[in-house]
């Protein structure tokens, strides 16, 4: 039987985020990743070349030997890459048309485009990386900020499979020594393990993951970015505020704003948590088309938001759209930012305290730069409590299938603790300590289920 | 090392055809020639000697923690080990009684030479069976299809198939410090032939070792230093069909006694280390961990004061006594010393020294779930040539031997037990798959869904399972019926009754210190309740139209305390079974599948598993090969499916 696969063609993909960038990358991984690149690329024979080296030259349509861009390309060959497969990366000038120009190329040459994770999941079937491990490249390659960058990185390290394998230790000692009192029940070498034992043990497992849990809120805004939206009427400086929150000097991972009006969303490092602008164009075009903007389109806007930053024109009085905005985001958590407080102050601070129960209200002045750091600030204060670091050594869970998995084996403890309530015997409880170990097992792939590959890949984006 | 066979027959003869022939009678072969018959096939039982037919050259005991299920499972399946120690137990006893039901094990002493008496009774006894004494040399194998086999005498027997269960007989070696021998368990003759033979045909052979301890003279013990333990009052059996009315009151069983060794025993276990065979690099076989030699003890755990002793009585009309921990190859000399030192033997008489022995095993891989080998068809492997140790580890891979052998001489189809379904599914399948790096020996931990595989229910799980083996009588099919019947019907009576909030009712509740009732509950979950049994449950509500059985009420409390949990155990069976339901093809070529590291390519290579789900329980291999089998599997399905449309 002849069978064929897929699964080890060579394929390739631009790995640079979409955009305007200075230089873009594309990436070719697989047997005939050079023999691709030789065909399209003018230099140095690619042959002759060092394993991971870059190599100036230019890429040609073969075809009608036309040069099509001036590149660096590097050469990294098999085992030591990343997929564990040889690897070439074309350096290109940057720019959609040029990058995908060159895409092409190596497309109509022999390799195939590259499914969303494809890098990574042959990374991880090459035996390159274990499943926590490859997770962590996919969040961070989308970690928006330097906060995020560092959880991702810790967990690539290893940390969070460090601290799984720990924890599955213990539970295991324990199972072992439940399983040594069935299976010598006469043999008085091994202390009985108790009913009161075992509860220690499983309600010090409990607490360590609850902890481990704990970091998986802010983890998750850490790596999906804090959704957030900027509501208010027309000309009450939406969009200062917003260019306030997206100066220039705060680093902005992906997708580099105004390239396009299709851009919905737009990170903003506000100290160290990354803030998700919704709907910004929405904000941006309000200088084509006020008049569209209103409640209605708000919205959308607000359902989605984790925080709300409602803003009021301090200077004039509060309209009717003003209090169907407020009553819109009742319930949210909110910042009620009054602006323009440069100009005579008209609003009513007590009204505003009793529409919105007493929320978080802060002065600004966009335009002269006042109470934009308090407010920042602010949004950082709401979201990490002082309490919680992301020092080096800290592990901070971010994966949504790391969290499932967490909350199961938190619930099979619960369940050991329920079961010695109920007077269960120690071997009926043990099975619920069992399940909570191949669950801890689970995350860092150390036993096998199978949906779990399936569902892993399915989640990943394009990338490394 | 030299033959003991100083020479050949001249000329060999043909003896009658047959259509199984199982060679070697200890608990492996016995299942396997019963069964076989049983079946309906013509068998041939060989044996070295007659007078060891279903020997025990190890523990005069049978059961214990998953062993004394695996006892109950043979029984449902027809088989015989749990009758035969019903008829010649010495004593009975539960052990963790104290824990849950999936881990209550029954474990009888056994007067051997009843048993072996009483075995060898039944199989001359069995219509289609003929049993021999006659030591096999070799198989005859023509194209790769076993076809029977040559005995020492001259004799060569055709059959449809054959099992073999060499037991420590295959090239069996004893050693005493020093001394060294070729020989079978027990100074019997060992098969020399026949492993030669086995390599020849192409298996790959290793070497294990196993141990025995010395026996004592019991009128020379001072009973009087030791703990006595005594058997059970109240009646337990192994065998479904055994009754209460043969049980043996405590007076008439015999006791066990508890004794330790000290500080001084192991002062002459450390001085005698340089002759010590597990150290002095004369033993090569692999020998078991969980069943150390006292050498092996006191060298890993120097920090233990006192190892436990067993005294256990081999029989009733016999004053040797088994010295329960303290197998040793040391010099008989040593053994003397080290047995004076301990209370209760100070003046004890060795009667026969303790040994270790090293024999041949066929490496497991090499074997299918049927426990047919992969290269010679129509062969089967049971017991301890397959590595395992344990009389009940070899019943229950002899009986799968036997009825896959007689299945195969009756043109049937195979027989596997799955891991979810008996201890006898789960070892044979560690077996397999994982291979043993040493003699293997079942424990409850490696049972994944043991709260499913309780000694309790083996007659649930596994008597229909034998009736349509044929193994099982309609008689005793119609009983087992009416008490599947009995339980359900008042599994489903408690789900309906209500136990309302009475006086006596809240009385009883508060007087465990429980909180009174203040609304109906139903019967089958007021059961739950910890304190409360089916006994104390009739006390609230009517009884069944007919008193229940004590097994059926058995049953009913452990199916309605523990449902919570079983359902749960369910549950992740049924997982399993659609990865055991992802076939890898026969004819797959692992080394054309890119991607797999090497060492899980090697071992899949070499196991072949049938299922994706027993690939992934293969050592070495990981998550990532599993992965990528199954992609390369599921492309392989839609390229089929493509060529044909």
């Amino acid at each position: 039987m002849v069978l064929t696969t897929t699964e080890f063609d060579t394929i390739a993909a631009i790995s640079t985020p979409p955009g305007e960038g200075g230089i873009s990358i594309v990436r070719i991984s697989g047997e005939e990743a050079l023999d691709v690149a030789k065909k399209i690329y003018r230099g140095k024979s690619l042959d002759k070349v060092a394993s991971n080296t870059i190599n100036y030259g230019h890429i040609i349509d073969p075809s009608t030997g036309q040069e099509i861009d001036e590149v660096m390309l590097s050469v990294m060959r098999a085992p030591h890459t990343y997929t564990k497969e040889d690897i070439i990366e074309i350096n290109c000038h940057g720019g959609i048309v040029a990058t995908n120009r060159i895409l092409q190329l190596v497309i109509s040459n022999g390799a195939r485009m590259a499914e969303p994770g494809e890098f990574t999941k042959r990374a991880f079937l090459n035996g390159r990386i274990d499943l926590s491990q490859s997770e962590a490249v996919m969040d961070l390659i989308e970690a928006k900020t330097d906060r995020s960058m560092k959880a991702a990185i810790n967990q690539l390290d290893g940390n969070l499979s460090h601290l799984i394998k720990h924890l599955r230790k213990d539970i295991l000692d324990v199972l072992a020594q439940v399983e040594v009192n069935i299976d010598y029940p006469e043999y008085d070498d091994v202390e009985t393990m108790t009913s009161k034992l075992l509860r220690e043990k499983a309600t010090d497992v409990h607490k360590r993951i609850v902890q481990l849990l704990q970091t998986a809120k802010q983890g998750k805004i850490l790596r999906d970015g804090l959704a957030t939206s900027i509501i208010g009427r027309p000309n009450v400086g939406k969009s200062s505020l917003l260019n306030h929150l997206l100066h220039e000097d705060k680093a902005i991972v992906t997708d580099v704003p105004g390239t396009t009006r299709d851009v919905l969303e737009e990170y903003a490092n506000v100290q160290g948590v990354p803030l998700k602008l919704v709907d910004t164009a929405g904000i941006r075009d309000t200088t084509d088309k006020v008049e569209k903007i209103g409640v209605d389109r708000s919205r959308k806007a607000i359902a989605s938001a984790d925080l709300i930053l409602l803003v009021l024109n301090a200077s004039e009085e509060l309209t009717d759209e003003d209090r169907q905005l407020i009553k819109a985001t009742n319930g949210k958590q909110r910042i009620v930012v009054l602006n323009k407080t440069d100009l005579p102050i008209k609003l009513k601070l007590n009204e505003i305290k009793q529409l919105t129960h007493a929320d978080h209200i802060i002065s600004t002045s966009a335009i002269k730069s006042d109470g934009l750091k308090e407010l920042e600030k602010l949004i950082s204060k709401m979201f990490f409590d002082e309490g919680i670091s992301s020092s080096q050594n800290d592990v901070m869970v971010t994966n949504a299938r790391h969290i499932g998995l967490l909350n199961q084996a938190k619930q099979a403890l619960e369940d050991v603790i329920k079961g010695l309530d109920t007077g269960m015997p120690v071997d009926l409880v043990q099975i619920d300590m069992t399940r909570c170990w191949d669950l801890l097992g689970e995350i860092t792939g150390d036993s096998y289920q199978d949906e779990l590959i399936d569902q892993l890949f399915s989640q990943f984006c394009l990338g490394k | 090392m030299k033959s003991l066979r100083v020479s050949d027959v001249k000329q060999k003869y043909r003896g009658k055809n047959y259509d199984v022939i199982v060679v070697g009678a200890g608990h492996a072969g016995c299942e396997a020639a019963l069964a076989a018959a049983r079946m309906g096939n013509k068998t041939l039982i060989l044996t070295i000697n007659l007078d060891m037919v279903a020997f025990m050259p190890c523990n005069p005991s049978v059961g214990g923690p998953a062993k004394g299920t695996v006892v109950r499972e043979v029984d449902a399946l027809g088989g015989e080990m749990g009758r035969n120690i019903d008829k010649t137990y010495i004593q009975m006893r539960m052990l963790n009684t104290g824990k849950g039901p999936a881990v209550q094990a029954l474990r009888a002493q056994a007067d051997k030479h009843a048993y072996h008496a009483e075995m060898k009774h039944t199989l001359e006894n069995e219509p289609n069976l003929t049993l021999r004494q006659a030591i096999v040399d070799s198989l005859i194998v023509e194209d790769g299809l076993c076809k029977g086999v040559v005995t020492n005498t001259g004799a060569k027997y055709f059959a449809k198939a054959v099992v073999i269960a060499a037991g420590t007989a295959a090239r069996g070696k004893i050693i005493i410090g020093e001394l060294m021998y070729a020989s079978g368990p027990n100074n019997s003759q060992p098969a020399e032939k026949l492993s030669g033979n086995l390599e020849e045909l192409g298996f790959d052979l290793e070497r294990f070792k196993t141990g025995t301890p010395p026996r004592v003279d019991g009128t020379t013990i001072d009973y009087s230093k030791a703990e006595e333990q005594p058997g059970d009052a109240t009646p337990h059996h192994f065998s479904f069909e055994s009754s209460d009315k043969n049980y043996l009151s405590v007076k008439d069983q015999l006791s066990c006694w508890l004794t330790y060794t000290n500080e001084t025993t192991h002062k002459i276990i450390r001085e005698n280390l340089d002759r010590a065979p597990m150290f002095t690099g004369v033993i090569e076989g692999v020998g078991p961990r969980y069943c150390p030699s006292i050498e092996d003890k006191i060298v890993r755990f120097a920090d233990k004061s006192r190892h436990q002793l067993f005294l256990e009585p081999e029989g009733r009309k016999t004053e040797e006594w088994y010295v329960d921990g303290l197998s040793t190859s040391m010099p008989e000399e040593v053994q003397q010393k080290m047995l004076h030192t301990v209370a209760g033997l100070e003046n004890a008489e060795m009667m026969r020294p303790g040994y270790a022995i090293e024999y041949d095993v066929v490496a497991p891989y090499q074997l299918k779930p049927t426990l047919e080998t992969k290269i010679v068809r129509n062969l089967f492997t049971a017991g301890q040539t397959n590595g395992t140790s344990g009389y009940e580890e070899a019943a229950g891979q002899g009986i799968i031997a036997g009825i896959n052998a007689g299945r195969r001489a009756l043109g049937k189809g195979p027989f596997v037990l799955k891991r979810n379904e008996a201890y006898i599914g789960v070892m044979i399948d560690d077996l397999v798959t994982k291979g043993t790096k040493e003699p293997y020996r079942l424990l409850t931990s490696r049972a994944e869904y043991r709260l499913l595989l309780r000694t309790d229910n083996a007659d649930m799980r596994l008597t229909e399972k034998g009736h349509e083996l044929g193994l099982i009588s309609d008689d005793r099919y119609a009983k087992f019926l009416d008490k599947k019947r009995a339980i359900d019907s008042e599994i489903q009576r408690l789900n309906q009754i209500r136990i309302k909030p009475s006086d006596a009712v809240n009385q009883f509740v508060e007087a465990h210190g429980d909180k009174p009732l203040k609304d109906g509950v139903l019967a089958s979950v007021f059961l739950r309740r910890p304190y409360v049994n089916y006994q104390t449950l009739l006390q609230f509500i009517a009884a069944p139209d007919a008193p229940l059985d004590r097994h059926v009420v058995e049953q009913v409390e452990i199916q309605t305390k523990y449902a919570g949990y079983i359902a749960k155990a369910e549950a992740s069976v049924e997982k399993m079974k659609r990865m055991e339901a992802k076939r890898i093809p026969d004819r797959i070529d692992y080394q054309a599948i890119d991607g797999i590291a090497t060492e899980a390519r090697q071992k899949l290579q070499k196991i072949h598993p049938e299922t994706l789900a027993q690939a992934s329980r293969i050592s070495g291999v990981n998550p990532a090969d599993i992965a990528i089998l199954s992609v390369y599997i599921q492309q392989g399905k839609i390229a089929k499916l493509k060529k044909s449309v």
